[in-house]
């Protein structure tokens, strides 16, 4: 018989949790069980089986209201520069990453742009700092900075932001469809 | 079974009953509760629920505002955010209800419903119950009226302009401010981010460990925004046993499991009916569409993300067609 902790509602729980993230390495997919709908209406699909398929630093859409997108990012070695002129966040799901932060001199954006660009070359700009991320950080990308992830083994960003010129749209191929 | 309701401020009550507990009225629905049971009534019909669930309910009811859309406490009663005014309904959403034409609605003041509703809760909520804890961690809601949980009835909702852990926006949870870390999540890592600010970009230059923070949540399926992309807010929540609402959705969002699993009983918004089941585990992403209602079950305390779109434009536009309900083409 199970060891237990009785709890203050009476009841008898277990005497300690395992908490399951996952991982490039080791995740378990859910699904979407139809009774009376379209599978594609839910957009079903899992962020480490999107990274372990994706080239480095592609931004994978894995959901989409109107025109903002979380994206799933496969960090592998160092990535080129990028900014926009809102805020964006990097939610690391796995591995660790470190981001570099520079206040451009000038943005190429302008005040209302919407969704990231990537930088030609190196950021003219003021060195603002780092973070270092690992699994479950989530890390601020200014409006306004030029950022760059440097991962050395392959890691999983979830990023927060609007779509722009490089988000990549693959629901058919990504997605649960039946 | 209707409440001798009088004037008190701008709450409707009546005088505690035999069991200690006041009765109240919100246009023409009373509502009164007993050890056991609450007893909701209104022109055409009546209604039952269980005290804990009603609570339960009420209680996100009240901490989110009247939330996105339609807050079911059942598939009978509940009600829909206008985001000024709020519809209460008994039956509204219930096909039986409608054909039988049993169902009722009326549109009230958010102010109204917001201090009646907050009468409500922390009149029914005994000392040792609290409606948001899992319930390992409460004692019962049941019996006579004993005492109050006021502190925990009231916990302000956390809304991080920016993001958590910015300097002048919501702080990261710790130890030193109340936030012990949850029996459930000993074992999540608790270390901080690095995060080395050149002077002069102190304020800009951030990051916190949101696993942590979860794990360090006190309350149960109360999602509280970490971060502002403008109008995309990221929600996350940690969830053990059942929502204790069934949600429907006025817009498209999106729930990411961060951790564990989570088990969506998916039902048209509407009519109730059973639509799909959408099994989640982490790293899984999905969509709820605008035109369903859904209720969770988390065997063990997880983590959930649920990710918004704030803007006051969607409810219109998918209600008149001009967005679709659901979230993308393909």
């Amino acid at each position: 018989m199970a060891q237990g902790v009785q709890t203050v509602s009476g009841s008898v729980e277990a005497e300690s949790y395992t908490t399951k993230f996952g991982s490039l390495d080791d995740y378990d997919k859910g699904r979407v069980e139809l009774i009376n709908d379209d599978a594609r209406h839910y957009a079903f699909s899992n962020i480490f089986e999107v990274a372990s398929r994706a080239k480095p630093y592609e931004k994978i859409a894995v959901g989409k209201n109107m025109k903002y997108v979380i994206e799933a990012v496969r960090a592998e070695g160092t990535s080129a520069w990028r900014t926009a002129a809102h805020d964006e966040f990097a939610l690391v799901m796995d591995g660790e990453v470190t981001v570099d932060l520079v206040k451009l001199d000038e943005s190429p954006l302008p005040a209302d742009a919407e969704g990231s660009v990537a930088l030609d070359g190196e950021p003219a700009g003021r060195r603002m700092g780092r973070l270092v991320l690992r699994r479950g950080h989530q890390g601020l990308l200014p409006a306004g900075a030029a950022y760059r992830f440097t991962a050395e083994r392959p890691a999983v960003i979830l990023q927060q932001t609007i779509a722009g010129p490089d988000t990549q749209f693959r629901w058919a191929q990504i997605c649960q469809t039946a | 079974m209707s409440v001798d309701a009088r004037p008190d401020g701008e709450v409707v009550s009546s005088p505690p009953n035999a069991q200690g507990y006041r009765g109240f009225g919100l246009g023409e629905f009373t509502f009164r509760r007993d050890e056991y049971f609450v007893y909701i009534g209104w022109p055409t019909g009546s209604h039952v629920m269980s005290a804990d669930a009603f609570l339960r309910a009420i209680q996100r009811d009240v901490a989110w505002d009247f939330f996105y859309g339609t807050v079911n406490f059942d598939g009978v009663f509940g009600t829909v955010n206008h985001y000024g005014t709020v519809d209460i309904f008994a039956g509204r959403y219930n096909d039986s209800y409608r054909k039988a034409e049993l169902d009722y609605a009326e549109n009230v003041e958010t102010p109204d419903i917001r201090e009646t509703f907050k009468a409500v809760l922390d009149d029914w909520t005994n000392e040792g119950f609290d409606p948001f804890a899992a319930p390992h961690e409460t004692g019962s809601a049941f019996g006579i009226k004993h005492g109050s949980n006021t502190g925990a009835v009231t916990r302000a909702r956390v809304a991080a302009e920016r993001m958590v852990g910015v300097p002048g926006d919501e702080v990261p949870r710790g130890d030193d401010n109340g936030h012990p870390v949850n029996r459930m999540f000993r074992d999540v890592p608790i270390e901080a981010p690095v995060v080395e600010a050149e002077p002069g970009f102190e304020g800009e230059v951030a990051a916190f460990n949101l696993f942590e923070y979860l794990a360090r949540s006190q309350v149960t399926w109360n999602p509280s925004v970490v971060s502002a992309c403008k109008d995309s807010l990221f929600c996350p929540t940690t969830e053990e046993y059942i929502l204790p609402i069934i949600h429907g959705n006025d817009r498209v969002e999106w729930f990411i499991q961060l951790s564990d699993e989570i088990q969506w009983e998916v039902e048209d918004r509407d009519s109730g009916g059973v639509r799909a089941r959408v099994i989640m585990k982490a790293g899984d992403v999905a969509a709820m569409p605008a035109d369903i209602r859904h209720q969770g079950y988390s065997p063990k305390r997880s983590m959930l993300l649920v990710w918004e779109n704030n803007s006051a434009d969607l409810p219109d536009l998918i209600a008149s067609g001009q967005t679709p309900t659901y979230p993308v083409e393909f």
